[in-house]
C-alpha cells in the first residue's frame, strides 16, 4: 500500500445560497483515510453528512478546500474527469440499493464497467465473479424486483465490487432493511473490510456505526469527533 | 463498445414500453405511409395518363373540321395536299362510323373506318394474317376490309379469316388481313375495328369529305411549325372561321396533364409531410416525459460513472431507434396500402422507392432532430440532484 492517504480531506468549505441567504453546510472540515481503513462518517439529519458524502463521492464539489482522492486532487476537474473518477475510483452503495428495475442483476453489476469500456467477455467475467462474491451465483438473472431487499443490497453491493474501485461508499446501506438483513449486510462489509476493502460508511445509527473500525462524528458541518474503535 | 451498448439500452427501453413506444410512433407511421401510397399512386396516375397518349403519338396532330355553312368537310385531295408542308411526315386521313359485321351465324358491332394505307404506319398495327389495304383498294372503291384482332376472333374464333366473305350491314367485303391485337387507349379499343379503304368508306357511310385526319410530323420539334402551317392553311380554307376546325396536339396534353398530376402529388405529399414533423413533436414529447420519468435512472447511471456524452447518446438512440423503427413500419403500411390500392384500381403500381428510401432518411433524421433537445437536458443533469429524485 501506498503511504500517501487514499482520501485527504483539508479544510472543506460548502454551503448554498438561497434566497439571497447564504447557508454553509460544511464549515472547513479536514481528516484523512488511509488505505485498508473502515470508517463510519456519523451525524444526526442536518449535520452536513450526506453534503460530506456528495463530496467524498465525487459527486459535487467543494466551494473552498481541497480533496485529494487516490492523490488527486478534484477540485478543479471537469464532469467528464469527474465521472471517469467515479468510475475507477469508486464503489457507490446506496441505502434504496439504486438498481435499474429493468436491467437483470448481472446487467446491473456490469453497468460501471460499460462505462469503463471493458470488453463484453470481461465484463460478464467480472461481474460473474463480483455477484459469486456477495452468494447471489444463483440469482444473476433475476430482475431487482424479483429479489428481496438484502439480495437487492447484494447485488448493489457486487456492483460497487465489479470495478474494483479502491474506496467502497455506503450510505445507510442498512437503512431500508430489516435488523437481521442489516446485519448480514454489515457483516458482508465488515468482511469486504478484511480482506483489504476501504469502506467508508455514512450512518445516523451509531450501533451500525460501532461496528466500523473509526468513527468520524459530524456536527454542525465540522467534525466533532474521530476515534478509533478498539476491538 | 458504448455505441453498441446505447443501440441495445434503446432498444430495451422502446420495446420494454411497447404500447407507448407504438402511439408515439404512430405519426411517423402514418406520415411515412401516406407519402409512399400518395406519391405511388400518383406517378402510376401520370404514368397512366401519359401512357394512353403515348398511344395517340407524340409527335401527331389530330385535325377535327367541325366546318361551316355549307363546308362541313375537306376533300380527301385538300387533306393529302398538307403531306407536301414542311415537316410533314404523313398525312392520315379517317372517315369513321359504325356498322354491324356478320359472319355465318355470328355477328359484333364494330367501329368502322376508312383509311388509306398510311394508317397503319401511323397507328403501329402490326398485321397478323394477310395484307394491309393498298392505294389501289381505294381508287377502285374495292370491297375489301382488315379486320381487328377482337372482330377476327368473334366472327371466326380461332379460323383464318383471311380470304373470307364478311357483311358488314348487309354488303359482302373480302376480308383481306387481320391485325394484331394493340390493346386500348384513351379513344377506346384497337382492336374492334373494321377498316376499309376510304373511298369505299365514303360511299358506304355516305358521307361526303373528310372530317378527320392525323398528321403525322417528321420530328416532335417540327410539330409547333407543322401545327403553325396547318392552321394557316385551314385559317385561309374556312375564312378565318378558327372554330370550324381544331388541331390537337397530345404532347401538349400530356405535358399539361404531368403537370397537374405532378403538382397534385407534390401538394399531398407535402401534407403527408406535415404529419412526419406531427409525429417528430409527438416523439420529442415522449422523449421529454422519459427524461423526466428516468431522472433517478440518469443519477444512478452518473454516480456509477457515465459521462454527459453516455447520457446524451443514450436518449439520442432512444428518439432515433423510435422514429426510424416508426419509419419502417410505415415502409411496410405504405407498401401494403399501395398494393391494396393497385388491386382495388386494377392496375399493377410500381412502389415509388426512392420516396421508400428518402421517407426513411427524413424518420430518422425526425428522431436525431427532435431527440437532441430532450437528451441534451438529460445529459446535462447534475447526478446529485438526480438522485435525490423519486
Amino acid at each position: 500500500m501506498s503511504t500517501e492517504p487514499l482520501i485527504r480531506m483539508e479544510n472543506l468549505q460548502h454551503g448554498y445560497t438561497m434566497a439571497g441567504q447564504r447557508t454553509l453546510i460544511l464549515q472547513g472540515i479536514s481528516f484523512t483515510i488511509d488505505h485498508g481503513e473502515f470508517v463510519a462518517i456519523i451525524g444526526p439529519s442536518g449535520s452536513g453528512k450526506s453534503t460530506l458524502m456528495n463530496m467524498i463521492g465525487c459527486l459535487d464539489l467543494p466551494n473552498e478546500g481541497n480533496y485529494l482522492l487516490d492523490g488527486q486532487n478534484v477540485r478543479k476537474l471537469s464532469d467528464n474527469r469527474l465521472a471517469r473518477i467515479r468510475n475507477e475510483k469508486i464503489g457507490f452503495i446506496f441505502q434504496n440499493f439504486n438498481l435499474l428495475p429493468k436491467l437483470s442483476a448481472i446487467e446491473n453489476v456490469e453497468l460501471p464497467l460499460i462505462y469503463r469500456g471493458v470488453s463484453y467477455r470481461e465484463r460478464k467475467r467480472n461481474a460473474e465473479e463480483a455477484l459469486i462474491k456477495v452468494g447471489l451465483q444463483e440469482r444473476m438473472h433475476h430482475r431487482p424486483n424479483q429479489l428481496s431487499g438484502g439480495q437487492q443490497q447484494r447485488v448493489a453491493i457486487a456492483r460497487a465490487l465489479a470495478g474494483q474501485p479502491p474506496l467502497l461508499l455506503a450510505d445507510e446501506p442498512t437503512g431500508a432493511l430489516d435488523p437481521k438483513t442489516g446485519k448480514e449486510v454489515m457483516s458482508m462489509l465488515q468482511s469486504l473490510n478484511a480482506q483489504g476493502h476501504t469502506i467508508i460508511l455514512i450512518t445516523h445509527d451509531l450501533e451500525i456505526a460501532e461496528q466500523a473500525k473509526r468513527v468520524i462524528r459530524i456536527h454542525d458541518g465540522q467534525v466533532a469527533e474521530d476515534r478509533r474503535i478498539e476491538l | 463498445m458504448i455505441f453498441f451498448q446505447s443501440i441495445r439500452m434503446a432498444m430495451t427501453s422502446v420495446i420494454g414500453n411497447k404500447i407507448r413506444s407504438f402511439l408515439t410512433m404512430l405519426g411517423i407511421i402514418i406520415g411515412v405511409s401516406s407519402v409512399i401510397l400518395v406519391v405511388s399512386v400518383g406517378r402510376n396516375f401520370t404514368n397512366q395518363i401519359t401512357g394512353q397518349f403515348d398511344g395517340l403519338g407524340t409527335n401527331q396532330l389530330m385535325v377535327s373540321i367541325m366546318g361551316m355553312g355549307v363546308t362541313s368537310s375537306l376533300t380527301y385531295e385538300e387533306v393529302d395536299a398538307f403531306s407536301q408542308l414542311q415537316g410533314v411526315d404523313l398525312v392520315s386521313p379517317t372517315i369513321s362510323g359504325s356498322a354491324t359485321a356478320k359472319s355465318g351465324n355470328r355477328h359484333t358491332d364494330a367501329s368502322l373506318e376508312g383509311v388509306t394505307p398510311n394508317y397503319r404506319p401511323l397507328k403501329n398495327y402490326q398485321l397478323r394474317a394477310g395484307r394491309f389495304l393498298l392505294d389501289i383498294d381505294s381508287q377502285y372503291r374495292q370491297a375489301v376490309a382488315v379486320l381487328g384482332s377482337e372482330v377476327a376472333s368473334k366472327l371466326y374464333g380461332a379460323g383464318n379469316p383471311v380470304g373470307q366473305d364478311v357483311r358488314l350491314n348487309g354488303i359482302p367485303f373480302k376480308v383481306v388481313g387481320v391485325l394484331q391485337p394493340k390493346g386500348s387507349d384513351l379513344s377506346g379499343s384497337n382492336d374492334d375495328k373494321v377498316l376499309i379503304p376510304i373511298a369505299t368508306a365514303e360511299r358506304f357511310l355516305q358521307t361526303k369529305g373528310i372530317q378527320s385526319f392525323v398528321v403525322k410530323a417528321v420530328n416532335r420539334q417540327d410539330v409547333p411549325s407543322v401545327k403553325a402551317q396547318l392552321e394557316a392553311g385551314l385559317n385561309h380554307k374556312f375564312k378565318n372561321h378558327p372554330e370550324a376546325y381544331n388541331v390537337f396536339d397530345a404532347q401538349e396534353m400530356i405535358e399539361s396533364s404531368e403537370k397537374t398530376s405532378a403538382m397534385m402529388s407534390t401538394a399531398l405529399a407535402s401534407i403527408a409531410g406535415i404529419s412526419l414533423i406531427v409525429g417528430g413533436i409527438g416523439i420529442m414529447n415522449i422523449m421529454i416525459m422519459s427524461v423526466n420519468e428516468r431522472t433517478r435512472e440518469i443519477g444512478i447511471r452518473k454516480a456509477l460513472g457515465a459521462k454527459k456524452s453516455n447520457i446524451l447518446m443514450q436518449f439520442m438512440f432512444e428518439s432515433i431507434v423510435l422514429s426510424s423503427f416508426g419509419g419502417l413500419i410505415g415502409i411496410g403500411a405504405g407498401i401494403g396500402l399501395t398494393s391494396l390500392a393497385s388491386k382495388l384500381l386494377g392496375n399493377p403500381i410500381d412502389y415509388a422507392w426512392d420516396i421508400v428510401l428518402i421517407s426513411f432518411l427524413f424518420s430518422f433524421f425526425i428522431g436525431l432532430v427532435f431527440g437532441i433537445s430532450p437528451a441534451y437536458k438529460a445529459s446535462r443533469l447534475r447526478p446529485i440532484h438526480a438522485l435525490r429524485t423519486d
